[in-house]
């Protein structure tokens, strides 16, 4: 134990004496101007960043569905053309419906994942307004319910 | 060896360069003292960086051309020089979409012929939806169109066919059938310009399919064969044809 924490120190010992050896013989460029000269020009050897190049593939008069829908997207891209339009457009499900599908949905896929004494109250709640209820469920409920509550010893 | 007495850049836009020559740039980007006086005084200085294209190299005084061809600028987005030079060698660079043709399979990586000088590599994951267990159905002798991730002097070429969002956006492996056949590279360059009068031209003859490869490859599909070969002949001719004999050529094929 001891030995581990003498190595880490001697490690430490030997990086900054490292450091020091390093910093007073280290050479370094002493010209801050040749950086900002480098960063007015860049070169460049692709032709595709010069000129505005379209997009390779291409598709004409319906040859090939999704590269014509490729086509306007790459293309577009550069242009920024009204493409969120189309998207609502061709949406096959409207947005109200999907709210209320969703709303639907998440209550239960919500149950399923409740504890079982919360689906236990869920299922209470839902018996409550019931009135066809069988005694046995009512004489469990109670005594169940109690159980949760801390019962005084009677003396 | 006498130094040259170079020119202004913005002077020999559009005139024909030769290796050798030296171009000045203007004030505001130089990087002199007075240059930096001229900057602070005149308001105007461009934001933003120069590029400088394919046939130039940056050297202590500006510009220096290392390719015969027109001198070309474009103002926008921090202004950009290159030289428009005629080739038919190709020489992969990142970021160029190419066609390539798979020669070899080893193990997880396919060799692909790009028309450089070295076959490039793709790996086997580099297709969307690729895992170790489903991998992509390529036998040797189908044509890939995808961007090289890797592409430099010192190095062997790499592919991929998916972009950075891991999406295929159109890479990937070309379909069945189709003509490929080589064009010299200022024609791809001419063809992949926005509106291009041969492309709009061709598309209104029939349909067809069309995938542009940035290293001179041309792959065509047609539904017949006859049409494929019509589009390919047209392609291969319009590059020493005058507008008015392609719109003549046209017009006898929709004739017909």
């Amino acid at each position: 134990f001891m030995q581990r924490g003498l190595d880490s120190q001697t490690k430490k010992q030997l990086e900054e004496e490292e450091k020091k050896i390093i910093s007073e013989e280290h050479w370094y460029l002493d010209v801050p101007d040749l950086k900002e000269k480098e960063s007015c020009i860049i070169e460049e050897r692709s032709f595709l960043r010069c000129e505005d190049l379209v997009y390779g593939r291409m598709s004409f008069k319906g040859f090939n569905p999704e590269i014509e829908k490729l086509m306007i997207q790459m293309n577009s891209k550069c242009k920024e053309e009204e493409i969120e339009e189309d998207d609502k457009m061709e949406a096959d499900v409207s947005d109200e419906e999907m709210a209320r599908r969703y709303e639907a949905l998440v209550g239960t896929i919500g149950k399923k994942f409740l504890r079982k004494r919360d689906q236990r109250v869920l299922k209470d709640d839902d018996e409550d307004e019931d009135d066809e209820v069988e005694e046995g469920n009512s004489k469990t409920r109670p005594s169940k319910r109690a159980k949760k509550m801390f019962l005084k010893p009677q003396d | 060896m006498a130094a040259e007495r170079g020119a202004a850049a913005e002077a020999l836009v559009g005139q024909v360069v030769l290796p050798g020559d030296l171009l000045l740039l203007p004030a505001h980007y130089d990087e002199d003292a007075e240059g930096e006086r001229l900057r602070l005084s005149a308001g105007a200085a461009p934001q933003g960086r120069l590029l400088c294209g394919p046939g130039l190299r940056r050297s202590g005084a500006g510009l220096l051309v290392t390719k015969c061809g027109l001198l070309r600028h474009r103002p926008a987005g921090g202004g950009a020089f290159w030289v428009d030079s005629q080739q038919k060698r190709y020489v992969p660079v990142k970021g160029d979409h190419v066609i390539g043709i798979v020669t070899a399979k080893a193990g997880d990586v396919f060799r692909l012929d790009v028309g450089g000088s070295e076959p490039a590599s793709l790996s086997y994951l580099a297709f969307e939806g690729a895992t170790k267990r489903n991998r992509p159905n390529v036998q040797v002798g189908d044509l890939i169109y995808g961007q090289f991730v890797v592409a430099n002097k010192d190095m062997e070429p790499e592919m991929v066919c998916i972009d950075s969002s891991g999406k295929s956006s159109g890479m990937g492996i070309i379909g069945q059938d189709g003509f490929l056949f080589k064009v010299s590279l200022g024609l791809i360059r001419k063809l992949l310009a926005p509106k291009c009068e041969i492309i709009q031209e061709l598309s209104q003859l029939y349909p067809f399919e069309l995938v542009l490869g940035m290293n001179g490859r041309i792959w065509v599909k047609a539904k017949t064969v006859q049409q494929t070969l019509i589009i390919v002949n047209i392609l291969e001719a319009c590059e020493y044809m005058t507008a008015e004999q392609r719109k003549q050529a046209l017009a006898k094929l929709s004739g017909n």
